[in-house]
C-alpha cells in the first residue's frame, strides 16, 4: 500500500533501512551541546596539556623533587629564580630543592585529591541519596536527619578534626574528605529519587515484577547520572581547594610530598625575601585548574541539564 | 508561619544536642590527650591531673556533667591546656573579632557579589556582563587564602598602604584585609547566582506582561523581577555563612587578628580537646540557627513554598 507514493515508498524503505531519523539518546545530545560550548572545550584542552605536564613533565626534570641544590641553598633569592641554565625551569624553593619537580608532584597530587575526593562523594552520596529516596518513609527521614546533622558541623572543621585525631597521611586525607563531601551529593541524589520514584516507568517495572533492589539499579540510577555526573564535576574544584585550604595550615600531605596548596603557603611564606617565583608558579597551576574546572563543570550542566541554566 | 517556626525549633535543637553529644564521643576515642607527651608522667600525677578535670569518671557520667553545665550554665569548662583560663573566655576573648570581620565580609560579599550578578543580567551580553562573568570567575578561582599573600604582597610589601596583619581594636585600616581576603570568593558566586537566575526570571511570563503594558525598566526591576530573583540567593546564604567561619580560621591565622580561627587551629595542634569540642559546638550551633533563619527567609520570600 506505501507503493502508490514514491515517497512513502522511499520512507519505507528508510525505515527498514535504519536511515530514516534516527534518535539521539540524551547522551549524545548532551555531548553534541558540550563540543559546541567553545569555553568547555578549551578549558579541557588547557586541562588536558596540565595532566600531560604531570605525566610527562619529569623526563626533562634535571633534579627530583627531594635533592638540594647545595650551590643555591642559602643564597635562594640571588641564584635560585627560574634559569635554564641551572636547570630550575621554575627556579627553586627555599630549602634549595627544585620548584619544577615539586610542582609537578603537587599538581597531580591535587589533582588527584579532587578526582578521588570527588569520587568518594559520588558513590558514598548516590548510594545513600538513592536508597534514602526509594524507601521513603520513616528510613528516609532518619537518614536525612543525620544528614541535617552532619552537615550543621562546618566541613573544613571535620576535616581538621578527623586529621587531627587520626593523624595526617594522604589515607586520612582522602577519607576525611570525602566524609564532608557526600552529604549534599545524598540530598541532590534524594531529591532526584523522589521525583522519579513515582513516575510511570517504575510503576511498571514493578507491575513487571522487577524487584526493588533491580528497580533501584536498572530504572533509577541510570535517569540520575545526568545530574550527578553535573555535581560531581563541580565538586572536584571544591575538593582540590578544601585540601588546599588544609595543606596550608599544615595539616595536608605531608613532606617530601606536597601538594599545590603546600607549595602556595611555602612561597606566601618567603615573598617578601624576593622569591616571588616561588609563589607565583604554584599560584599559577592552581588558579588555571580551578578555572578550567569550572568551566568543564559549568559546560556539562548545561549540557546535561540544559533546563536547570 | 508560627506553627512552622515552631516546628523548625524541634528539628533544631535535637540537631544541637546529636551535634554536641557527637562531637563528644569522636574527641573521646581520639587517641593521645592533651597529656600524653614524649616524656610520660608518672601515673600517679596522671591520675591526679585526669581527677581534676574529671577524667577519670565514666564517660556518661562525663558526657551528663558537660551537657548540664553547657545547658544549666552556659560553661563549656575548663581548658586542658592553659591553667588560668576556661572554654568560655577564650570564646569570649576571640569570637567578637572572628564576628565583626565575619559579619562584615559577608555584607561585603551579599551586596557587591548581588549587586555584580544584577548589573550582568540586566546588561546582558555586553561588555559589563563580560566583566562581571569574567570577575566572578576569577573571585571564585581566588580563595580566602591565596587572597590573603596576594593582598599583603600588593598592600604591605608594595604599596606599604596597610599594616600586614594584627588588630588593634578593630580599626578600619586593619579590618579591610581580611574583610576583602574572606569575602572575594564568595562574592564570586553570589554574584554568578545571582546573574543565571535574574536571566531566568527575565525571561519569564510575567516580566514579558509587565513590559508589554509599558512599565519602565527601572520599576520593573525593583518590583518584578527583584524578589524571585533573589530566591536562590538566599538559599546559598546559608552556606556563604558556614564558608566565611571557616575561612575565619585561616584569616585570623593568616592575619594574625586574634579571633577565634587562631584558637581553633591552636587548640587542634596541641589536642586541647576541650576548646576544640566548645569551638566545634558553637560554629555547629551558629551554623543551625543560621540554617533555620535562612530557611524562614525563603518561607518569607516564597508565597508557594508550603510550610
Amino acid at each position: 500500500m506505501f507503493g502508490k507514493s514514491p515517497k512513502a515508498a522511499q520512507l519505507a524503505e528508510d525505515v527498514t533501512d535504519f536511515t530514516a531519523v534516527q534518535g539521539r539518546s540524551l547522551w549524545q545530545d548532551a555531548r553534541t551541546r558540550f563540543v559546541q560550548n567553545r569555553a568547555a572545550r578549551a578549558c579541557v584542552l588547557v586541562l588536558a596539556l596540565i595532566v600531560a605536564f604531570t605525566i610527562f613533565g619529569p623526563l626533562f626534570a634535571q633534579w627530583n623533587n627531594e635533592e638540594i641544590d647545595w650551590d643555591i641553598m642559602g643564597n635562594v633569592a640571588a641564584q635560585g629564580m627560574p634559569s635554564l641554565a641551572t636547570g630550575h625551569y621554575f627556579g627553586v624553593d627555599d630549602l634549595g630543592r627544585d620548584l619544577y619537580s615539586r610542582v609537578i608532584q603537587a599538581t597531580s597530587t591535587s589533582l588527584l585529591v579532587g578526582l578521588i575526593g570527588a569520587s568518594m562523594a559520588l558513590t558514598v552520596g548516590t548510594m545513600y541519596g538513592i536508597v534514602s529516596g526509594f524507601v521513603g518513609g520513616r528510613t528516609d527521614s532518619i537518614m536525612m536527619r543525620i544528614v541535617d546533622v552532619l552537615m550543621a558541623i562546618p566541613a573544613t572543621l571535620v576535616i581538621i578534626l578527623l586529621l587531627v585525631i587520626a593523624g595526617r597521611s594522604f589515607f586520612m586525607l582522602f577519607i576525611a574528605l570525602g566524609a564532608v563531601s557526600w552529604l549534599s551529593m545524598s540530598r541532590i541524589v534524594r531529591g532526584q529519587t523522589l521525583a522519579l520514584k513515582h513516575r510511570e516507568f517504575i510503576e511498571a517495572a514493578r507491575a513487571a515484577g522487577v524487584s526493588e533492589i533491580t528497580i533501584m539499579h536498572r530504572h533509577i540510577l541510570p535517569n540520575l547520572l545526568g545530574v550527578v555526573v553535573v555535581y560531581a564535576s563541580l565538586m572536584v574544584p571544591e575538593m582540590i581547594l578544601a585540601e588546599s585550604f588544609i595543606s596550608f595550615l599544615g595539616l595536608g600531605v605531608s613532606e617530601p610530598y606536597t601538594s599545590l596548596g603546600s607549595l602556595i603557603s611555602e612561597g606566601a611564606g618567603t615573598m617578601a625575601y624576593g622569591t616571588l617565583w616561588q609563589l607565583a608558579v604554584p599560584l599559577f597551576f592552581y588558579v588555571t585548574i580551578i578555572i578550567t574546572m569550572f568551566f568543564i563543570g559549568d559546560g556539562l550542566r548545561d549540557a546535561l541539564d540544559p533546563k536547570d541554566r | 508561619m508560627i506553627a512552622y517556626i515552631i516546628r523548625r525549633l524541634l528539628i533544631a535543637i535535637p540537631t544541637i544536642l546529636v551535634l554536641i553529644v557527637a562531637s563528644f564521643f569522636l574527641m573521646h576515642f581520639a587517641p593521645g590527650g592533651p597529656f600524653t607527651s614524649e616524656r610520660p608522667l608518672p601515673p600517679q600525677v596522671l591520675a591526679n591531673i585526669e581527677a581534676r578535670y574529671g577524667l577519670d569518671q565514666p564517660l556518661w557520667k562525663q558526657l551528663y556533667d558537660y551537657l548540664f553545665n553547657i545547658i544549666v550554665h552556659f560553661d563549656f569548662g575548663p581548658s586542658f591546656k592553659f591553667k588560668d583560663r576556661d572554654v568560655n573566655d577564650i570564646i569570649a576573648q576571640g569570637f567578637p573579632i572572628s564576628f565583626t570581620y565575619g559579619s562584615l565580609s559577608f555584607l561585603a560579599a551579599t551586596s557587591v557579589g548581588v549587586s555584580l550578578g544584577i548589573a550582568a543580567a540586566i546588561r546582558h551580553n555586553t561588555w559589563i556582563d563580560y566583566f562581571a562573568v569574567g570577575l566572578g570567575i576569577a573571585a571564585q578561582a581566588l580563595p580566602n587564602f591565596i587572597m590573603g599573600p596576594i593582598l599583603i604582597l600588593t598592600f604591605t610589601l608594595w604599596l606599604g598602604l596597610l599594616p600586614g596583619g594584627g588588630w588593634n581594636g578593630g580599626q578600619w585600616q586593619y579590618l579591610i584585609m581580611p574583610v576583602i581576603a574572606l569575602s572575594t570568593s564568595y562574592m564570586g558566586s553570589i554574584a554568578r547566582i545571582t546573574r543565571s537566575s535574574m536571566l531566568e526570571v527575565m525571561s519569564s511570563n510575567f516580566i514579558r506582561t509587565a513590559r508589554a503594558k509599558g512599565l519602565p525598566t527601572r520599576i520593573l526591576i525593583w518590583r518584578h523581577a527583584l524578589k524571585p530573583t533573589l530566591l536562590p540567593v538566599v538559599s546559598y546564604l546559608g552556606p556563604v555563612f558556614v564558608y566565611v567561619l571557616t575561612g575565619s580560621v585561616f584569616v585570623d591565622m593568616y592575619f594574625s587578628t586574634g579571633g577565634l580561627g587562631q584558637a581553633y587551629v591552636g587548640s587542634a595542634l596541641s589536642r586541647d580537646y576541650a576548646v576544640l569540642l566548645g569551638v566545634t559546638i558553637l560554629y555547629g550551633t551558629l551554623t543551625v540557627v543560621v540554617n533555620l533563619l535562612t530557611d524562614l527567609a525563603y518561607a518569607w520570600f516564597d508565597p508557594k513554598i508550603r510550610y
